[in-house]
């Protein structure tokens, strides 16, 4: 009897799981499908789900039409690029607020946590014109740094939690045999952290591919990323559904296989000192 | 490490000073309408004469383009050497001095070839500032199909009488065929532009000449006093939310009677490969109540150059190439005369060949002519514009007029409230502009 119920509520549990992870992967999935219809096909009612004539002219006309790797290329170095500079910063700054914490280190904590609560909108125009006159409008090492800023208190916040979870008394017995500070964060901190820097640095990568608003509104050509890309294919005028789907499937393509890849490590960070 | 950045900074400027000794690139900002994208992959004809210009192109959607280009001129930042802008920037920034005056497009440009109405339209005191590359009216398209089962002719210039009969007759909801489909979605592009313009053809206006907020005039209460009703009884469930693209949507997939929308839509409604109907189509003037005006909107995608530029010679010989004559040959031979850019000179409707390639392009013409921006309506205006109202606080302005109107249509509002509330918004934002006294 009790064996039953909890078979039963396994496979309640198993269904509940497909399904709710369906729900949240269907979206996508219909970008897929999307892709490879006609515009008349996309916008048909009632939709079609699978049974309507495949075609790859979509993908044809947004190679055509813009230079996807340039956005790409973008997308990867901005992306990339600013979270590890991000690590740089973020690793000792998370180090000293999980071991050398002082009283103020929660406060600190909250303030940084608070400049995620204002919409960048509202610092729009102050930063649009630091921009222009500093000439990094359109420029990769100019929004590069504005991610990097932006995905810092995200960083950071997670590698504390993280860091928090690994016993000081292994760091002072690290200490004990004479490790100096640099050495005892590189061989014996970030070993033991590296589940949990990897899907920090994965989630603030995915953050950063898909950062909009900063991305549309500072860049124009020479540093657009993706995002640009995705916007040139929506149109007031004119069917685009199916053209829009094709340059989302591309833009959202390598990030996807990314997270394939490293769903292990992500898994693992994310549930990284829970069943303690 | 800092000596290998330097390295790495001087070879990035010597390589960035090399390339810009041999070419000067010009920027330019474009909507992604076809088009627009047809020019872009038409430009070896122009690179080819111009061996030191190159272009790189900022294709957008036009929501974000308008957004980019505005921040971008505004605040002479001089991301762009060309600007893809329309008939409501141009009055607007031209006054401001952000554009530079086009007074050397070439010999051989012949400006006068422009058609008289979208000139006017592009020209502020006297001078061009920006040069048309394709021009757009309003016009009716309907099923001959579906009129010829009701028994009806469509005449070639219908009244708003005739509109309402046929739309009642072509009306099968049981079949899911809706006799007329028009916008209904909020905006000051979407649900505004069609209502602006067919309120100028029921005499009403905008502001008067001492800019008085006019939506308590009787002509107002009339256009929506036809537009609501006959939106419930003919039109498509859920047209509060529709704008160009669901229309056009509906419509193709043989779900409309009648569309009165912009002209651009006659090449996607009459090709089969986007089209279930696209052998049925016929298309009509916008209709007219009687009173001399036409309830058709105008607008030109037109291209200027921003006065924060510091190519401006290079920029004009590029907007000279561009919406010359030539380029209408050149898009000819290689796309076909169906593809040629329509709505901006005299001579392309002289042209048999386009005729014969353009079954809608009597009625482009006709329609864009039909429309004057500087007398849009029935009694004096003191603005430019059809559709809108050339100041730079109409767009907020009209987006709050469209949510009083299309909520009026949803039917969570009456038509009076909805005209009342209109009236009080936009008599306290032109206060507010100083305006109003």
């Amino acid at each position: 009897m009790a064996l039953q119920q909890t078979v039963g509520k396994r496979v309640g549990m198993t269904a509940l799981a497909w399904i709710v992870g369906f729900l949240i992967f269907f979206p996508i999935l219909w970008t897929f499908l999307t892709s490879f219809k006609s515009e008349l096909d996309a916008f048909s009612l009632p939709p079609k789900f699978l049974f309507f004539h495949w075609t790859t002219e979509n993908y044809a006309e947004v190679q055509s039409r813009s230079d996807y790797f340039s956005f790409a290329w973008n997308s990867i170095i901005l992306s990339v690029g600013a979270n590890l500079v991000g690590l740089i910063v973020g690793v000792p700054a998370a180090w000293s607020m999980a071991f050398a914490p002082t009283k103020r280190t929660k406060d600190l904590l909250l303030w940084m946590l608070s400049t995620k609560m204002m919409p960048g909108v509202g610092v729009f125009a102050a930063v649009y014109f630091i921009f222009q006159y500093l000439g990094l409008l359109d420029n990769r090492i100019g929004i590069g740094f504005l991610l990097f800023m932006a995905n810092l208190p995200i960083l950071i916040w997670m590698l504390y939690t993280y860091f928090k979870e690994i016993p000081v008394d292994i760091l002072e017995a690290a200490r004990m045999d004479g490790a100096s500070l640099v050495n005892e964060i590189i061989y014996v901190l970030t070993p033991m952290a590296i589940p949990g820097i990897a899907s920090t640095l994965l989630l603030c990568i995915i953050l950063s591919w898909n950062e909009a608003f900063w991305t549309l509104n500072l860049t124009t050509s020479h540093a657009a990323p993706l995002t640009a890309f995705i916007a040139s294919y929506s149109s007031p005028e004119g069917l685009f559904w199916a053209k829009l789907s094709a340059a989302s499937t591309l833009a959202i393509a390598p990030i996807l296989v990314l997270g394939w890849f490293c769903q292990k490590q992500l898994v693992r960070g994310l549930t990284f000192g829970a069943v303690k | 490490m800092k000596v290998l950045m330097k390295s790495l900074l001087g070879a990035c400027a010597l390589a960035g000073f090399s390339l810009s000794a041999y070419a000067e690139t010009l920027t330019i900002a474009t909507v992604n309408n076809g088009d627009m994208i047809r020019m872009q992959k038409l430009t070896d004809d122009f690179t080819a004469k111009n061996p030191d210009i190159k272009l790189n192109w900022v294709t957008l959607e036009e929501n974000t383009l308008r957004q980019k280009v505005t921040t971008d001129i505004a605040t002479k930042g001089g991301q762009f050497d060309v600007l893809t802008i329309g008939t409501y920037e141009v009055p607007i920034w031209g006054k401001k001095g952000w554009l530079v005056p086009l007074d050397n497009l070439g010999a051989d440009y012949d400006v006068d070839d422009l058609l008289p109405a979208i000139r006017s339209g592009l020209t502020v005191d006297g001078k061009l500032f920006a040069a048309p590359f394709y021009g757009e009216s309003s016009m009716v398209m309907y099923r001959k199909d579906l009129m010829d089962k009701a028994g009806l002719k469509m005449p070639d210039a219908p009244t708003w009488t005739f509109i309402k009969e046929a739309a009642d007759k072509m009306t099968d909801k049981a079949a899911g065929v809706y006799g007329i489909c028009l916008r209904g979605k909020a905006g000051w592009g979407e649900n505004m532009a069609f209502l602006s313009a067919t309120a100028n053809s029921f005499g009403a206006r905008w502001f008067d000449e001492k800019w008085n907020a006019q939506f308590n005039t009787p002509e107002w209460k009339a256009t929506l006093d036809y537009y609501v009703p006959l939106m419930k009884a003919d039109g498509p469930p859920g047209a509060s939310s529709n704008g160009f693209n669901e229309n056009l949507a509906l419509f193709n997939d043989g779900k409309c009677g009648m569309w009165i929308d912009a002209t651009v839509a006659a090449s996607f409604v009459s090709d089969p490969k986007q089209s279930k109907v696209a052998d049925k189509v016929g298309f009509a003037l916008a209709p007219d109540n009687g009173l001399g005006k036409r309830g058709n909107w105008l607008w030109a995608w037109s291209l200027a150059i921003p006065a924060g530029s510091k190519k401006t010679a290079d920029a004009e010989k590029f907007v000279s190439w561009a919406t010359s004559k030539h380029y209408t040959e050149v898009v000819a031979g290689k796309e076909g005369w169906a593809n040629v850019p329509p709505g901006t000179r005299t001579s392309l409707y002289k042209n048999a060949d386009y005729l014969k390639a353009a079954p809608f392009a009597q009625m482009t013409l006709d329609s864009i002519d039909a429309a004057d921006p500087t007398h849009p309506t029935v009694k004096p205006v003191p603005y430019t514009g059809v559709q809108f109202v050339a100041i730079p606080e109409f767009q907020g302005i009209a987006t709050n007029v469209g949510q009083q109107f299309s909520a009026a249509l949803a039917g969570t509002e009456t038509v009076d409230a909805a005209l009342a509330a209109a009236q009080a918004s936009t008599e306290s934002a032109m206060k507010k502009a100083g305006y109003v006294k």
